[in-house]
């Protein structure tokens, strides 16, 4: 039974993956730039690895159809994206904003890289002070 | 002196601590923007009588469980002898959107397994799903009697789930009777 649930799931998926839509959404340039932008910024929640751009689950699909409509409604970017925030969060986007909760996210590499300096300055000044010799320093 | 010696396994249990807790936590599960936030107000078809429109304003004033569920989704299957005890035994109105589904399925499935909603609302085009923020079913909101979003579990309900995060919510959000 199990197998064949599997069996029907990829068949099913399959033919998901043939209804993916690839045909323009815009006639003008400018918005389908702007429309493909936005979807390569949104993180699918089905299949966390991929953007809404690259997935054909019937989520992404429907995102990309509301993007759309936004879109040709006139609405900008940032409204777009204030839209998918309010409903899924930051981590629907692949660049959290910077602020609030995301800010330990993006300080935490120039944290990192901080301590490191600090910690390789100490080891190199430590080793200046030696003796400049191959004598094996001793223990301290 | 000592302290050099053990600051690197210091650091390493400090790390395995990291991983241990990071491979705990189930990337699939978001916090939901809307915890302690008005709960998204939706008004669709009815499955069970199309033209006829039901939606939040339906459990206006009292606490309720918004249960998101499909025929195609394995763990709705898997919950719904639960939701049916729930049911049964009256712990809250349960209101049911039907996501992304097609209706003979859907009302198939109810006459099969029965039907522990108050009402299923019918989200063919998942425009609401999309309102709720939904993104893999079964998602279970508890909405508190002032429409705020107590709690939203994702994936399917049982006992234990149920008594550890809806009971104590639930208990505290209306008066003993």
């Amino acid at each position: 039974m199990k197998i064949a649930i599997t069996f029907l799931a990829i068949l099913l998926s399959m033919s998901v993956a043939l209804a993916i839509d690839t045909e323009r959404a815009f006639d003008d340039p400018e918005l389908q730039a702007r429309y493909e932008t936005i979807i390569s910024e949104i993180r699918c929640l089905q299949c966390q690895n991929q953007s809404i751009k690259d997935s054909n689950v019937f989520l992404a699909a429907d995102l990309r159809r509301e993007i759309r409509r936004m879109l040709g409604e006139g609405k900008t970017d940032a409204q777009v994206y204030d839209f998918l925030v309010a409903r899924y969060g930051e981590f629907a986007l692949y660049r959290p904003r910077v602020g609030g909760k995301t800010l330990v996210l993006w300080l935490a590499p120039l944290l990192l890289l901080a301590g490191g300096a600090v910690i390789m300055l100490r080891v190199v000044r430590r080793r200046m002070t030696l003796p400049i010799d191959d004598e094996p320093a001793a223990d301290e | 002196m000592t302290f050099r010696y053990l600051a690197p396994l210091i650091a390493f249990a400090v790390l395995i601590l990291v991983f241990v807790i990071g491979l705990t936590l189930d990337p699939r599960e978001l916090p939901s923007p809307f915890l302690l936030k008005p709960a998204p107000v939706f008004e669709l078809p009815s499955l069970r009588e199309p033209e006829r429109r039901v939606g939040s304003a339906n459990y206006r004033g009292r606490m309720a469980l918004v249960n998101i569920w499909a025929t195609w989704c394995v763990g709705c299957r898997q919950e719904h002898d639960y939701l049916m005890q729930l049911a049964a035994r009256n712990a809250i109105d349960i209101y049911g959107i039907n996501w992304r589904d097609n209706r003979p399925d859907a009302l198939r499935w109810l006459q099969q397994f029965g039907d522990p909603y108050v009402f299923s609302a019918f989200d063919a085009d998942g425009r609401v799903g999309i309102d709720w923020g939904v993104y893999g079913a079964p998602e279970t909101f508890l909405i508190g009697a002032d429409g705020i979003v107590l709690y939203k579990h994702l994936g399917p309900l049982d006992e234990s789930v149920w008594q550890r995060d809806f009971v104590p919510l639930i208990s505290a959000g209306s008066p003993a009777p």
